[in-house]
């Protein structure tokens, strides 16, 4: 059959749809894996007619390529462990910020149609455009990926003179951009030049954000990616690239502000540089001072306030993730429940590193998504709930967010844990949060404290729980 | 300031309003306490035990000239006489079906609060006296079942045969049917329940009941948590459902409530002349004319071999438990009024002020509405898609008249679609036009495909459920991948020059993203489960 453009074009009409139904499927967990399979088949159908197109279907070099990259992929999703998936997902927002960039650089190289006029000043803007993008999605996805991966400290990194110094690589790109309009096709090395301090911007950017703020990075980088894909699209006069990219800058611009608004932030703020960071991190002079001490306890006591109980709430973090206790956890949440005990999940937007990543942990433990609820449909259940376990999360259930204005996480909203009639804090040590903030909720009177690594602690209350 | 406990005049109400216990509690408000001799006899508590807490024996003329009366029961058209301006009544008043009484509270110019009308919020969960005894009354109304009928519960087998246990279906999963589904399964038997509310399936699941439904999709959620009257079609489809249910079963427990309304007869005669003989129908509905056709309140009565109990005392069957949590409910709504020292209605106390259904002889019920309790924490842009949240969905809007408290403000973020000012479209609109003045029609086409799909992605991707945001994550990562076909427009025909050879990388790293994208997605998403 031979590909007609206006074939190839209902074909990229068919993908687009089927994109916009991915999205949308996902809108409900028994939906979404109908969505995932609809943005695949539109994948499918957008490269087969592509190939079918250009008449390269059966070329050796394609499916080759698309062969040996696709097992790759297959084989790292497969094995690749769901606590590792901030990581993964960075990672590939790499790939896409890389492949926009060479997408770039080949099409300067060798243009499908040489343009005159104006249509090639606006071509030329497009692709310059399309690989900054790419190049500073592919550095700063890459740092992301170590920050996670702990290959890079997540501590931000502040140079002095930061903001200043971003604004010099950004006024560089552009007057390297106004040079490149005037070179044309001889400005390859312009091209260069321009992505290597693109690609530093995205450094500079990336390690200046602290671990807490790793949400909104990494789907900020994922915007980035999507919008590398749409600047690709207007380089090659390709509508299908030009949807699918901004769906996906869309997308990833709104998880991004969905974040900063949950830990209360300004998304510029976030971007530009860190976390409570803006002028120097030490406390705040009127930070009110913590009074009370550190309980310990052990394991033994929490198994007797849980057979106690009648309603138990599990607050998740980033902690419970990095032990991998997701699944004795749930051993312990079944054993509860089939004691006749009310217990649910509390997700915090912001917990762990990745939006939603506690909801794909729990999911991957077997828990019912509907005994998971979010902060909002659970706050008010705090002051009738009998015990609180709050396994490796910190800053989402500190209650100076709420009541010391001088605290650097002032007005984020947080999980109510100190408001029910025990709470257990599941803790490595006594260090301070993330946001390096001090946690009155583990100096109150009701609050206990289990030292020891999550997983480890979670496993002697269910074998004790067990006995 | 003095409170009177006195004793309930209602023949074979055994509850008591007051406890030893409350008593002591109610005095560390500030309140010197009066309970009516013998109150507590019958529940178990004697006259000396109260007098040890504290509390002065009084006679009836004197419990009642106390300036908080507080009892069980509704008061009797003899009692309400005894009440005068100045005096405030605590019980359980139903004014909605007793409005001659409320008129003789009006007319003695009390002021007078309702233990009926607790709103459902969190907070006032602590004065819920209905929850606290629908809880008693459903593991009662099991044992009353449990008692006439001629069988046991549970299922055995023995060497002289087998035993095979009964069938329990509770018709309304509130605090009484999920108590009565509890006790029924404690004793062994096998137990059905049904509810309007799709919501408390879970908690009909986690009571380890099997949850019965229709075919219609109706959502029988109504305010504060209550159900509300459900359409034609579905009442026709439920009464099929327990029609079918009445041959089978051996126990019906009804607590089918509408608030303020006649209960909804949910078993016709015919329902009960299918049934089994010795099965047994307890109705806690009767006090309200009943969930069956041939409920007689108060009594239990046989027809066609089949049981069918009135009882509307169950909780004061129970009455030492029962008056224990009343009376727990009774301290914590007078902590509520503000103790013996700032005792009164405060018209901003959300507890308080739904319950007051007289206040000093001025008629203040049905109180304005309220909102149901949702603190600010986090204004939600998605709540289209999270509105499943049973309680909001049902919920009428608030009649404009009444305004209870200051409108919460907007949230001024969130999708902007409602609230883009006239300057961004301003700016918008002349930077339209410049661009129009200047680009070429190809690049054009471009920029509206772009905008739309930008526009449609907002739309689409506020939907997405927060639970699903990494699945989100990693599938729109997978779609970014389709800069595949970048990279293989610029390859062309085979790897012969630098550019194609670049654009092989290109489709290389876009295919790993493709097939990893998706695949991981898969995984995750194969994760969530109901």
């Amino acid at each position: 059959m031979t590909m007609t453009t206006s074939l190839l074009t209902t074909s990229y009409l068919a993908a687009a749809v089927l994109f916009i139904l991915s999205l949308k499927g996902l809108s409900h967990p028994e939906t979404a894996r109908r969505g995932n399979q609809f943005g695949a088949l539109g994948m499918l159908i957008a490269v087969v007619a592509v190939a079918l197109h250009m008449g390269i279907l059966a070329s050796p070099t394609l499916i080759g390529v698309l062969a040996v990259a696709s097992i790759i992929g297959a084989l790292v999703a497969a094995r690749v462990a769901m606590t590792d998936m901030p990581q993964l997902v960075a990672l590939l927002h790499s790939f896409v910020g890389a492949a926009a960039v060479l997408v770039g650089l080949s099409n300067h190289m060798a243009p499908a149609v040489e343009l005159t006029g104006i249509d090639k000043t606006i071509h030329d803007v497009e692709t310059y455009l399309g690989i900054f993008i790419g190049s500073l999605t592919f550095t700063g996805s890459v740092i992301a990926w170590g920050k996670l991966q702990g290959v890079i400290r997540s501590k931000p990194l502040l140079l002095p003179a930061r903001h200043l110094l971003n604004l010099a690589m950004l006024v560089a790109c552009v007057w390297l951009g106004w040079v490149y309009l005037g070179q044309g096709h001889d400005g390859l090395q312009t091209l260069l030049i321009m992505t290597a301090i693109a690609g530093l911007i995205g450094i500079h950017l990336v390690m200046a954000i602290g671990g807490a703020d790793m949400p909104v990075v990494v789907s900020m980088l994922n915007s980035y990616s999507g919008w590398a894909a749409s600047a690709a699209g207007f380089m090659l006069s390709n509508d299908l690239l030009i949807i699918t990219g901004a769906l996906v800058g869309s997308s990833g611009a709104i998880l991004s502000y969905i974040m900063c608004r949950a830990m209360n932030r300004s998304f510029v703020s976030v971007i530009l540089g860190g976390f409570g960071a803006d002028e120097g991190a030490a406390p705040a002079a009127g930070s009110v001072a913590i009074t009370g001490d550190l309980v310990p306890t052990s394991a033994e006591e929490v198994v007797g306030l849980l057979r106690a109980a009648s309603s138990v709430i599990v607050v998740p973090g980033y902690g419970m993730a990095v032990a991998q206790a997701q699944h004795p956890v749930k051993e312990i949440v079944q054993i509860l429940r089939a004691a006749g005990k009310n217990v649910r999940f509390a997700i915090h937007p912001v917990a762990g590193r990745l939006p939603g990543h506690m909801n794909v942990l729990l999911a991957e433990a077997n828990l019912p998504y509907d005994i998971v609820l979010e902060m909002d449909e659970i706050n008010d259940d705090f002051p009738k709930t009998d015990v609180v376990l709050v396994i490796g999360a910190n800053d989402i259930v500190n209650p100076s967010a709420l009541d010391d204005p001088s605290s650097p996480i002032a007005g984020m909203p947080v999980l109510y844990a100190w408001e029910s009639a025990a709470c257990i804090v599941f803790k490595r040590g006594k260090g301070a949060g993330y946001a390096g903030v001090e946690n009155p909720l583990f100096f109150k009177p009701k609050t206990k404290m289990l030292y020891g690594d999550a997983k480890k602690s979670v496993d002697a209350i269910l074998s004790l729980l067990k006995a | 300031m003095i409170v009177g406990i006195t004793k309930e005049s209602i023949p074979g109400e055994r509850r008591v309003a007051a406890t030893p216990d409350s008593v002591t509690k109610l005095q560390s408000f500030g309140f010197a306490v009066l309970v009516e001799s013998g109150a507590g006899l019958a529940a178990g508590f004697a006259d000396e035990a109260y007098a040890e807490a504290g509390a002065r024996i009084a006679s009836t003329a004197e419990t009642w000239a106390a300036q908080v009366v507080i009892k069980v029961r509704p008061p009797q058209d003899a009692e309400v006489d005894r009440l005068n301006a100045g005096q405030t009544l605590i019980s359980y008043l139903y004014p909605a079906q007793n409005g001659p009484l409320v008129e003789r509270l009006i007319e003695r110019g009390v002021t007078a609060v309702a233990m009926d009308q607790v709103p459902r919020t969190t907070r006032a969960q602590k004065v819920d006296a209905l929850s606290s005894t629908g809880n008693l009354s459903g593991y009662r109304a099991v044992l009353e079942a449990a008692h006439v009928l001629q069988r046991p519960m549970g299922g055995q087998t023995t060497a002289a045969g087998k035993i095979l246990p009964c069938k329990v279906l509770v018709i309304g999963a509130g605090v009484a049917g999920l108590a009565a589904i509890g006790a029924a399964r404690a004793l062994g038997a096998i137990v059905r329940a049904f509810d309007t509310r799709p919501a408390v399936k879970e908690q009909v699941a986690s009571m380890g009941a099997e949850f019965l439904q229709v075919e219609i999709d109706e959502d029988g959620t109504g305010q504060g948590g209550y159900a509300k009257e459900m359409s034609p079609a579905f009442i026709a489809a439920e009464m099929a459902l327990f029609a079918a249910q009445a041959k089978e079963v051996d126990v019906i427990i009804t607590t089918a409530l509408i608030p303020g309304k006649r209960a909804p007869i949910l078993i016709t005669a015919d329902m009960v002349r299918s049934m089994k003989r010795g099965a047994v129908i307890v109705d806690l509905a009767a006090e309200t004319q009943g969930n069956c056709e041939l409920t007689t309140p108060g009594e239990a009565v046989t027809v066609d071999g089949v049981t069918i109990i009135g009882y509307t005392d169950l909780p004061s069957r129970l009455a030492l438990q029962a008056s224990s949590l009343y009376a727990q409910n009774i301290v914590h709504l007078l902590d509520e009024m503000g103790g013996a020292a700032k005792f009164g209605i405060d018209e901003s106390n959300d507890i308080v002020r739904p319950m007051t259904v007289v206040k000093q002889g001025v008629l203040s019920w049905p109180p304005p509405a309220i909102s149901p309790s949702h603190p600010p924490s986090l204004p939600v842009p998605w709540a289209p898609a999270t509105a499943d949240s049973p309680a909001r969905a049902g919920s009428p809007t608030p009649p404009t008249s009444a305004q209870p408290r200051p409108a919460a403000k907007p949230p001024s973020h969130g999708a902007p679609a409602g609230n883009t000012s006239w300057t961004v479209i301003g700016v918008v609109g002349v930077a339209l036009f410049v661009i129009g003045l200047g680009a070429p029609q190809n690049f054009l086409t471009h920029l509206t495909v772009f905008v739309l799909a930008c526009v449609i992605g907002y739309q689409v991707v506020w939907s997405v459920t927060p639970a699903l945001h990494t699945p989100l994550m990693s599938v729109t990562n997978a779609i970014s991948g389709i800069i595949v076909i970048g990279g293989m427009l610029q390859i062309g025909g085979g790897l012969t020059s630098a550019a194609s050879i670049i654009g092989a990388i290109a489709i290389f790293l876009a295919a790993l993203n493709i097939s990893g994208g998706f695949l991981v997605t898969h995984r995750m998403l194969k994760m969530f489960r109901r």
